[in-house]
């Protein structure tokens, strides 16, 4: 079950992101709980199905349950899932916020290309919900960081 | 009508009729990514709108789904805030609406993460995480226009205006919340809503606005003249077209 992928971001599977939250057996059923990054984040009908074709594909009787609570957050992301992003040319998050404390922090993001520190926040909304947008001003190239939240 | 289904019927209208609103932005906004900001926005509304009226669905009993919900009732059955159906307008009146309503629900969504109910404390704990990104985002722009050019700082400040007598209906209590415990009585965040808003606002080098009338009547199904263009627009394939799938 830990091998079904992310639609978005398909080098990381559903376990890495910690969108895949548990399996249980309820009597001769398979329980696989699941819950969404973002409220909106397209991806989790697609996560469902993909979910259900496992089951079926293992021959098991089973249903995907879609919690909501306790709310997703970047720090379930696992280090290897961390990784596997840098490696993919997204940034991964860095467990700090950038929202939401006392004051607004403009924080400094590594460029998963070349590595420097020197980078440019050029949208706090990226080409998904969970990324924001931004250039590194040493390689000149842009990149998504995957936000913390 | 039972008092849940009305409470959280409320709630998913507001987050359905901010989502479609701010939609409308896609592709027409001052800037690409702007249009993706904005489109990000919408979508998070979107998606607590669905689980809301889902969950609004179940409470009722009666067999409707969330897409029942939002395509099949008719401009008296919504209970939104006049408000988040108000016009977009010139782009600073939207990020107007988005700087009062974004705080509005994120002290909302603060305070119900602590709800009884399970659902709506679930739905509260993961938008106040989204919100705050939306309440950030259109901080950043209210100073940016505010403090900018001429022109910008008298949009600005015409968009803070425009949306102002809309903004006392968030926080008008009624016997529902009340007696309702799992409910958030919306006067209780009126104060700190304030607070936050006129430290944007004079951040921003504009006024805040003082108009005396407020207008009201979004949460017994009284709404503008917008809203019925906006639904208009939001269903008429669904009607057209009854059970479609693609």
């Amino acid at each position: 079950m830990g091998e079904v992928a992310d639609p978005e971001v398909p080098v990381l599977t559903i376990a890495d992101l910690g969108v895949l939250r548990g399996v249980r057996r309820e009597g001769d059923e398979v329980v696989v709980t699941i819950t969404p990054t973002y409220s909106g984040c397209p991806a989790m009908d697609v996560i469902r199905h993909e979910v259900e074709l496992t089951l079926q594909a293992l021959q098991v009787d089973g249903r995907v349950e879609t919690v909501l609570s306790p709310a997703w957050t970047t720090d379930w992301m696992s280090e290897e899932g961390k990784a596997k992003l840098t490696e993919y040319g997204i940034a991964p998050p860095t467990g700090q916020r950038a929202v939401g404390g006392p004051i607004s922090l403009s924080l400094t993001i590594r460029c998963p290309l070349c590595g420097s520190p020197d980078t440019t926040e050029l949208s706090r909304f990226g080409s998904t919900s969970c990324k924001s947008l931004w250039r590194c001003n040493s390689c000149r190239e842009p990149f998504d960081h995957f936000k913390a939240i | 009508m039972n008092d849940l289904f009305t409470y959280t019927l409320r709630l998913g209208d507001d987050a359905l009729i901010a989502a479609q609103r701010t939609a409308e932005w896609i592709a027409a906004a001052p800037q690409l990514e702007e249009d993706v900001a904005l489109g990000n926005i919408g979508l998070d509304q979107l998606g607590q709108a669905r689980t809301l009226l889902q969950y609004a669905g179940q409470l009722e009993g009666a067999g409707r789904s969330e897409d029942d919900l939002a395509y099949f009732r008719d401009e008296r059955d919504f209970l939104n805030l006049q408000l988040c159906e108000l016009p977009s307008g010139d782009f600073a009146h939207t990020i107007a609406r988005l700087l009062y309503f974004a705080t509005y629900q994120h002290l909302l969504y603060e305070e119900l993460r602590g709800s009884a109910d399970e659902t709506l404390a679930g739905v509260a704990g993961k938008a106040v995480k989204e919100v705050a990104y939306h309440v950030d985002h259109a901080t950043q722009w209210v100073l940016r226009l505010g403090d900018g050019t001429e022109v910008s700082h008298l949009r600005m400040q015409a968009g803070l205006d425009a949306m102002w007598p809309y903004t006392a209906e968030m926080f008008a209590s009624d016997e529902l919340v009340r007696r309702l415990p799992v409910a958030v009585d919306p006067s209780k965040l009126q104060d700190e809503w304030s607070r936050r808003v006129t430290e944007v606002i004079d951040e921003s080098t504009c006024t805040r606005p003082t108009s005396s009338y407020q207008h009201s009547g979004g949460r017994e199904g009284r709404h503008t003249e917008h809203l019925g263009y906006l639904l208009a627009e939001l269903q008429h394939v669904a009607r057209s077209h009854p059970g479609a799938s693609w």
